[in-house]
This record gives C-alpha cells, structure tokens and sequence, in this order.
C-alpha cells in the first residue's frame, strides 16, 4: 500500500486519540502539495517560454489533488467534523507524509520515515503539539502549523502565500486565476478547463499556449513582484 | 561487459579554452577573446577585437612557440566567463557519436557545438588506443526573440545527429526548441596558389600587368576544418523540439516537439509534413505531450514517440498520412502498491532508444530504465532501477524541479549493456547478459589517467559502509544527463554539466 520505507501500523489508528494525528496531517499535506504545485505553475519565467511538459505534469498532479479532495467532500471548504481515518486507496506521498509526519512521531514512535527532506535541516522539522493535532478541524492546524513548518523548505517568498491561504478552500484557486493578469493566461486555460470551466476561457479563439505580448511592464517584474501580485488576489478573496 | 573503466588521456575540461594539438585553433567568438601564448617564460597576450562579429570558424596563424616545452601551448579563454568558475553558457546539452565512432560531437547550452576527433591509431603503441582532440568548433544557433510572443527562443542545442557519411565530408543536423539546421564539417588542406586575376593577399591584379597565364597549383597548407550550414529548416514547431532523428533511408528525417511530429526531406527546407498530431482540440483538455521520437534503425517506415504518461506508441508511416492511430501501444500497468501523487510524474518517458538490432528499444522514465520487445506490447522485457534510493525523496526532488530532469540513455553496439546518468555525477551501466550492473562517477578527482575508474555505492538506511555516499550528501546538482557509447568500441562519453569525460575499457 505504501511506498517501500514507510511503516504504518493500524493498531495506532484504531486507538482513539492518537490515530487522529496523522488524519488531518493528510489533508495538510495534501493541501501543501497542492499549493505547492499552483506556485510552481505561476512562477515560471515568462522570458522564455515555460517547459510545456512540465507545466502539463503539474497541472496534472493539481488535477489528481483536487479530484481525490472533490472525493474526500474537502474540496468546498468543509472540513470535515469528525476526522476519520484514510481510507487504505488515497494516494500517498511519502515524502509529504515523512514531514509533517515526522511531528507526529514525537508522540507516536510510528510511521517510521526514511531520512529527512534533502533541503531542510533536521532543526527546522516542525514541531506540533499532538494536543492540538488531534481535535481541531485542519483549518486551524494549518494555521498553528505555518509558522513553524516549511519555512525552512521553501523559499521565503513562498511562505507569504502560505500565510495567506490559512483556510482557503481550493475553490479559491479559481478566484485566483481570473484576475491573474493577461501574461498568465496561457496557465489559465489549462486550469480553467480542470476546475470544471466555470469561466469562459480568455483566449479561447487562439492558441491557448502561444501567450498574446504581455504588456512590456510583465517582463521587468522581479520574482517577488509577481508574487506580492498573487497574495493580493489571495487576502481579496 | 567492460568492468574497468580509464579515462583517456585528453579528457576535455573547461570547454572555455581549447587546447589545441595542431597549432591552429578553431574560435568561437561573440564577444572580445584574449588570446595567450606561451613562448618560453613570458606570457604574450593579444586582443583579437576583429573577429567579434564573426560566426563562422575562423583559422589563427600558427604562433611561433620558440620553447619546446610550450609546444603548442595556445590558450584562448573567453573574457565574459572569467569571473564564474564556468559559464552556464559551457553546459552540455548533448553527446553524440557519429557512425564511425571517430567523430564525437557535442553541443551546449551556449549554442555552440564542438566536434572531437579520435587521433589515427598509433602503430608503435599498442598500449593507446587513440584519443579524442578537439576537431571543430561552430556557433550553431543564436539566440532569437520571437516578437510575436515577445518570447525569446534559446540557443541551446537540444539534439545532435549525425548523417551517415556519404564522401570525404561530414554532416551533422543539430537543433535548439526552433529551428533545425544541417551542418556540413569539411576540412581543407590544400590552396591554390598562382591566381591570374589577383595576387597572393586576395587584391586584384591590374590587367595590363598580367602578362603571361599560368595554371594554379595546389599546394599543402596546414588543416583547415570548416563547418557550413547548409540548410535551415525552420517555422515548423510551435513548441519545443524535443527530438530529430535520421531516417534509415538517409534521405529523410523527423522532428518532434511537445505535440507533433513533422516528416523532412534533408534537401528541402520549405517543406515539412507533419505525421503526428497529439493536439486537442481544446488546449484546456492537454493531459499528455511527446518527450522523445525515433525512426527505427532499420524499417524506414517505422517511428515510435514516448509520452509524459509512460506510453510508447509505435507507428507505420504506411498505414497513413497522418500516424495519429499508433500501430503499437506500449504501457506498463501500474502498480496499485506504489502509487502516489508524483507517479506520473516518475512515469513520464524522458528518452527512447532503439537497439542497433532494432528488436527492441529502451525507454528511460525517472527512476528506471525499460527495455521493451517491440514484439510486446504489454510490459516490458527488463526493468532496471536506476536509483531506487530517490522513491522516498519524490516530494523535495519536486519541490527543487529535480523530478523533472530528463535523463537519457544508450545502448552499446552490440546491444549487451545499456548505460545511463544519474545525480552525484554518477552513472550507471547494465549488462543485460550477466545481469550485472555498476555505478561509476566521472569527477575530476576520479579521473587520473591509468586508473580505472572504481565502482561507487550509495547507502540506502542503516549504517554507511567506507566509501559510500549516503542519499542525503548526493549532489543533485551534477547531474549526467547525456551520455554516449561508441558504435562498436568499448567507449564511452559522459557530459558532467560543463565537463566532457570520455572512458575506454583497460586493455588488459
């Protein structure tokens, strides 16, 4: 079921209190991973044209997040009040669960974990109390978690969205995209087509991935310009 | 298979200088060059601000070297590198051997292609087997900008083949996201002398001074290697080419990008048919593009292409114009047990290869290599791990991209062993006969001439063994990307980002 190298044992689950430890680390982990990729996707550099391979792959991998989340009832933002535990069949990345998970193992000796993240020094792990990983709804362990875990993983820049997102249901990722300006929206229709096509697409009599000129001011924006760009879209919504 | 690798004598480091064996140095120039010489103990430098603007190989007179111990000590070193500890312009892009094996030829990231040529075989010394010098250097492509998408289109070379040799010239087809371009590498050691119509420094004679006609003779001069580009074959790909590769009629030969398949004719430019079209309809529904392509080596009429969902699909030119309906599908099922979010990530096919029997082919997906008989469609018939140890890192490697480098891979030229990069600067070879396989590292400090090279190890858990490397302290950025083997010999050329290493088996 899992991955080699990674141990669970279901007697821990099936005890009451500590098997909710790792549910909610799941749906995090998940929702990080998501994030993750929906940077990933607007962070690309508009100089040259983005690595179509790549940005199918990722927006493929968004695509897998957020039907398992449509499965899960999470993908409207409702969290779910009584945590069960993951069905057997989720899709399970390991090293997202070797993480955050890794918290957890401070008060449960399991899952077992291969070694650390490749970039995160073993100080930076998170620490979250299982008190509070426990009865609280993934809303607000999200938010207790943030400050502490992946910030030394990821970039400082990233961690601003991350902030932001706090609860933001993945339904937000839509939001995100219609005001994202006209450099984008070569992204946009790949997205928009995933997310159902709630919106008319914005170049749908062209060539979806030949991106129209940006205005010339696009290309000059720094990394963080764009990115200060896309957390206001965030906190607006 | 080859246990014992050496690296052969001119390994060629820092590809901003060239070291040159025949006192005349092929330049590469876009911006200003110092040129040093070495004559005894003192150091000559001299500008050379008048060949900025050319882009064509330009030939250097022979610098007298009076000392000779400096011997042909010219060393050209390009002024906008000086400061980096190597230019992300010298990264290597791809290696490949022409079908002799005596041409090895290179290109980078900087648009730049350099040719290597194995030095004739000394009679008297058994014990060499003849080593690879620098042949040629060319500007292959430039950068561009595409106005339409005010996009720039990169000149780094993505693929290298060569034409088989038809005459005392060589070619080479070579191309970057855009535009492919045939490149004719021919050498020139004889000129004329005697003109009647101008004299020896290329001014023109007046007529009423020539008084007699006489018949240029030809006389040695020193080699001269010459590259022209022959044809341009250009506006054919939307997207990033990804793969070219000759047909076994040497009359034609494919281009793939991230969704189609154009047809070409070597002698005409202005025209390509396109024979896959893997494009939606609908942008938005894009789920799948083209990683690699290749004709098979044999049946003219035979392709296949990979896909970034692990798909091989094999195509008959004949059944129709247009090869969207695949004659053969290949895929291997899935496995329930390891599936994860990055499995299709890990799935994606970076590279396929034909074997030289072109019985089967081999197909190089992120952790594996497969080698599949075209005869099966179903799974393939050898699967082999290429860095198992990586499966519990997906997550991080996604985080730095790294899950997306694109691996290639070759076969030997008797299909035995099969040989691919991986991260660390190490690589790894597979002998599919004895069912062995070794890891090597091609590294400056590995690569003492007459000392194989030794087998490496990475430690997976527990405790670390002398001389492993833990996963945590691998390098994941020196990755080996590029590698070739020698048609026939027991040869190999390893690109290490900047660094070309070539290794020939110990004779014993």
């Amino acid at each position: 079921m899992f991955a080699r190298g990674l141990k669970r044992k279901y007697g821990d689950q099936e005890e009451g209190v500590e098997g909710f430890g790792t549910v909610p680390s799941y749906s995090l982990q998940r929702q990080s991973l998501l994030d993750m990729s929906l940077v990933k996707l607007q962070l690309c550099h508009m100089l040259v044209e983005p690595n179509l391979c790549r940005s199918v792959l990722i927006a493929n991998t968004v695509r897998q997040i957020q039907e398992e989340m449509s499965r899960d009832g999470v993908w409207h933002g409702m969290a779910p009040q009584n945590v069960e535990r993951a069905p057997i069949d989720r899709l399970v990345s390991t090293e997202i669960l070797c993480r955050t998970a890794r918290a957890a193992d401070e008060e449960h000796p399991t899952p077992e974990l291969e070694d650390g993240p490749l970039q995160s020094s073993a100080s930076e792990l998170p620490i979250v109390s299982p008190a509070q990983g426990q009865r609280s709804p993934p809303s607000s362990l999200w938010e207790l978690d943030n400050p502490q875990e992946n910030r030394g993983s990821f970039q400082k820049s990233l961690d601003q969205i991350f902030e932001t997102l706090e609860n933001k249901s993945p339904s937000s990722v839509e939001e995100l995209f219609s005001d994202v300006d006209s450099s984008y929206y070569d992204l946009d229709t790949v997205l928009t087509g995933m997310m159902g096509g709630t919106k008319p697409s914005l170049c749908s009599g062209l060539e979806s991935f030949a991106a129209a000129a940006p205005p010339p001011s696009s290309t000059c924006k720094s990394d963080l310009a764009e990115l200060d760009h896309v957390v206001e879209i965030l906190v607006e919504t | 298979m080859v246990l014992a690798w050496l690296p052969v004598a001119s390994a060629h480091p820092h590809r901003g200088r060239h070291w040159s064996s025949r006192s005349q140095i092929c330049v590469i120039v876009n911006t200003a060059l110092t040129l040093w010489s070495t004559e005894g103990s003192t150091v000559k430098t001299t500008a050379i601000e008048e060949v900025v603007n050319s882009r064509m190989t330009r030939t250097l007179t022979e610098i007298d070297s009076q000392e000779e111990s400096s011997g042909h000590s010219l060393l050209l070193q390009s002024c906008r590198c000086s400061s980096q500890e190597f230019c992300p312009a010298d990264i290597i892009s791809t290696v490949e051997f022409n079908y002799s094996g005596d041409l090895l030829a290179t290109g980078d990231k900087g648009g730049r292609v350099v040719i290597f040529q194995r030095e004739q075989e000394n009679k008297g010394r058994t014990h060499s087997r003849g080593e690879y010098n620098v042949y040629s250097t060319f500007q292959s492509h430039e950068p561009e900008f595409d106005y339409l998408k005010s996009l720039e289109i990169e000149e780094k070379i993505n693929k290298i083949r060569w034409l088989p040799q038809q005459n005392a010239a060589h070619f080479l087809l070579s191309t970057n996201d855009k535009t492919i371009k045939l490149w004719k590498i021919s050498e020139r050691d004889k000129r004329a002398e005697g003109y009647n119509l101008k004299d020896e420094d290329g001014r023109l004679r007046d007529p009423f001074r020539i008084t007699a006609l006489r018949v240029p003779i030809l006389k040695p001069m020193d080699l001269m290697v010459e590259a022209s580009p022959r044809r341009i074959f250009a506006n054919a790909h939307t997207y990033h080419i990804n793969s070219i590769s000759v047909n076994s009629d040497h009359e034609t030969y494919l281009s793939a990008d991230d969704l189609r398949i154009n047809l070409w004719h070597l002698e005409i430019t202005d025209r390509s048919f396109n024979i896959v079209d893997i494009k939606p309809a609908n942008m938005e529904e894009l789920t799948e593009v083209i990683t690699a392509a290749e004709f098979h080596p044999h049946q003219c009429n035979v392709l296949v292409y990979s896909s970034s969902k692990g798909t091989i699909r094999l195509c008959d030119m004949r059944s129709s114009a247009l090869c969207d309906r695949h004659a053969k599908f290949f895929e291997e099922p899935e496995d329930p047990s390891s599936r994860s979010f990055f499995s299709e990530i890990i799935s994606s096919i970076s590279d396929v290869k034909f074997s030289h029997s072109g019985r089967y082919m081999m197909t190089r997906d992120y952790l594996s290599v497969k080698v599949w008989d075209l005869n099966m469609e179903g799974r393939p018939v050898e699967t082999h791990q290429v860095h198992e140890y990586l499966r519990s890192k997906l997550c991080s490697l996604y985080e730095n991209d790294c899950i997306f480098d694109k691996f290639e891979c070759c076969w030997n030229g008797s299909d035995s062993a099969i040989m691919t990069g991986s991260y660390n600067n190490f690589f790894r070879m597979f002998d599919r006969n004895t069912r062995r396989d070794v890891t090597l590292e091609a590294s400056r400090e590995n690569s003492k001439p007459r000392a194989c090279l030794k087998p490496r190890k990475v430690c997976t858990g527990g405790k670390r063994k002398k001389d492993e490397i833990s996963v945590d302290s691998l390098d994941f950025n020196k990755k080996i990307l590029h590698t070739a083997w020698h048609p026939m010999e027991s040869i190999i050329a390893v690109a290490a980002t900047n660094n070309l290493y070539i290794f020939q088996d110990k004779i014993n």
